[in-house]
């Protein structure tokens, strides 16, 4: 378990986390979401005692990090793919790894087979591609048989069999009771292995729910119907209250009953349907709809589209400042 | 096992894992040997061409130690490369993960470091003692004469701290292209211009080189206000001065 206790860092006048206040438990994979530069990596760069917070404190099962005894037995991380050493060999990154937490040292053939990176023992990381590199971070983080699992951006640079991979490492991991915290800018790969979501955008906590709730508070679900009696669906609609949104001719967005009552009504009222299909809000969608008013950077609208000249202007980031 | 011995093992492992421990260790020890002999070897070619005066204060011992000057330079590359390499890679996040208070992790890496170094500069130095002696041919000292004990585990001895010193450098600026930068053309250019200035030349004899050299000596060089004795102590106060400033940064700043 892991908790953060009104946790602050400041750099000079910028804050880069504001007053983090959350819990992570066990038995579950915790997805720890937010856009570019919110924070996450400063935080669990905290976590670890590697950053001193400004004030509050982390606690990992109950001591700070650096009380722990043996760290590497409790808690395992990967922060970023480069935290070893070019020149030395996969195999040698480890073992030094092992020996300074007393893990016998055939853990380190161990955990390189389960990643798949048994043939390269012997190869130095600097060759490895980012993928690879990833692969010894996340043997690194598996070394001492931790409690406490702690990913910064996995799936950063695997193939599609890496990110399974991962996703299958993440959740068997949670099942085994581990406390599992995995950061990721990826709404769509959160949704596919988080149970619980911790949601933050400029430092600060935005969510801290489970990922079903998560998406429903944050998003609205809607059903495309297509009809090519538009005018005669739109007055049995507003008969019946239901808003809808019609897009392109016959095609509406109706978010305001379910996909049962719609096909109902069209029956009841003999209107010809060519489509009825129920459209859940991704948790992109739902991230998008949170963090969009606190992301740090983001892109401004297509400037070729805006500019009144005609001529296309270089695209901008703009600063949103609230 | 307790954690700092753990730590130990450690360290001495990422050290004799990586190949700039080898090839800047042996460089250090080659070039020292190699331009001490050639020195000594110019020596007894050239002593009849020395003044009277000159060839009263011929110091034999002092003179196989010459290859110093260069050889040094592969100690402090290995210094920094023992710190730096940690840095440079990202591997410090690691190393710090895996051994959280800070105090232990830096003691290990030093006392490691600072025994390779120890193992390697004795060898060097009395190598090169040997070697220069017998490219001195009549003009020679033996080991046994006076001081020359000393003068030798004086010269293994300071090329043993200067790899400290450096090691303490790079700590402080946490880079190993910035250390290398700093201590490479200080060494080899700086410190050598002002003692042939007149007015820099004062302040100049208490830089660690030019106090190293002292402890390397069997004949005290009248121009120097200081024996070996206090060279050796101007020395540990530069080397401590570097360990204690490595510290500080490596306890207050974020990794």
């Amino acid at each position: 378990m892991i908790e953060l206790a009104g946790v602050t860092k400041r750099y000079g006048e910028k804050v880069v986390v504001d007053n983090l206040t959350f819990t992570v438990r066990a038995g579950c994979v915790t997805g720890f979401l937010g856009p570019n530069g919110a924070g996450k990596s400063t935080t669990m760069r905290m976590m670890l005692g590697l950053d001193r917070p400004t004030s509050g404190r982390v606690l990992i099962g109950g001591r700070p990090y650096a009380r722990l005894q043996e760290p590497l037995r409790h808690v395992g991380a990967l922060l970023d793919a480069k935290a070893m050493h070019g020149g030395r060999s996969a195999f040698q990154n480890l073992r030094c790894l092992a020996l300074s937490n007393g893990i016998p040292l055939t853990r380190v053939g161990e955990v390189l087979a389960e990643v798949g990176l048994a043939p390269v023992a012997k190869k130095r990381p600097k060759g490895f591609s980012l993928g690879m590199g990833q692969r010894l971070g996340i043997a690194a983080a598996l070394l001492g048989d931790p409690e406490i699992v702690m990913l910064d951006e996995p799936v950063n640079g695997l193939d599609p069999e890496g990110i399974h991979w991962v996703r299958t490492l993440m959740k068997r991991l949670a099942g085994e009771g581990r406390t599992v915290f995995v950061s990721s800018h990826l709404m769509s790969e959160m949704a596919l292995t988080a149970d619980h979501l911790i949601v933050i955008g400029r430092g600060r906590l935005l969510a801290d729910t489970g990922m079903q709730e998560f998406i429903d508070r944050n998003s609205r679900s809607s059903v495309r119907v297509r009809t090519p009696e538009p005018e005669k669906f739109r007055d049995v609609l507003s008969a019946a209250g239901i808003t809808a949104t019609e897009s392109a001719s016959g095609a509406f967005d109706v978010t305001g009953a379910p996909s049962e009552r719609l096909g109902e009504l069209a029956l009841e009222h003999r209107v010809p349907l060519h489509e009825l299909s129920p459209r859940h809000a991704s948790l992109e969608e739902a991230f998008i709809a949170l963090t969009g008013e606190s992301a740090e950077y983001r892109s401004g609208p297509p400037a070729a589209s805006t500019a009144p000249n005609g001529v296309p202007a270089a695209p901008q980031t703009t600063r949103t400042e609230s | 096992m307790s954690a700092p011995v753990a730590a130990l093992r450690s360290e001495w492992a990422k050290l004799t894992t990586v190949r700039s421990t080898a090839w800047t260790l042996f460089a250090a020890f080659a070039v020292t040997v190699a331009f001490g002999t050639l020195v000594s070897a110019l020596s007894n070619a050239r002593y009849d061409d020395l003044s009277r005066q000159d060839k009263l204060a011929f110091d034999p011992a002092g003179t196989s130690f010459t290859g110093g000057v260069l050889g040094q330079l592969a100690m402090i590359a290995f210094g920094v490369m023992v710190i730096g390499g940690e840095y440079s890679t990202g591997m410090i996040r690691s190393s710090l993960a895996a051994v959280p208070r800070r105090g232990v992790f830096y003691s290990s890496k030093l006392l490691v470091a600072s025994g390779a170094a120890l193992v390697v500069g004795m060898v060097t130095s009395f190598v090169t003692f040997f070697a220069g002696q017998a490219a001195l041919g009549a003009h020679s000292t033996t080991i046994g004469a006076h001081n020359v004990l000393r003068a030798t585990l004086g010269a293994g001895l300071y090329m043993t701290l200067m790899a400290v010193f450096s090691m303490g450098v790079a700590t402080m600026l946490r880079s190993s292209m910035l250390s290398m930068g700093v201590l490479m053309p200080f060494f080899f250019l700086v410190t050598q211009i002002l003692v042939s200035v007149p007015g820099a030349k004062k302040v100049a004899h208490y830089l660690p080189d030019q106090a190293g050299e002292a402890m390397a000596r069997v004949v005290r060089n009248p121009d120097v206000p200081y024996g070996p004795g206090g060279g050796l102590v101007i020395m540990l106060l530069w080397v401590a001065a570097a360990v204690l400033g490595g510290y500080l940064v490596l306890r207050g700043r974020d990794a």
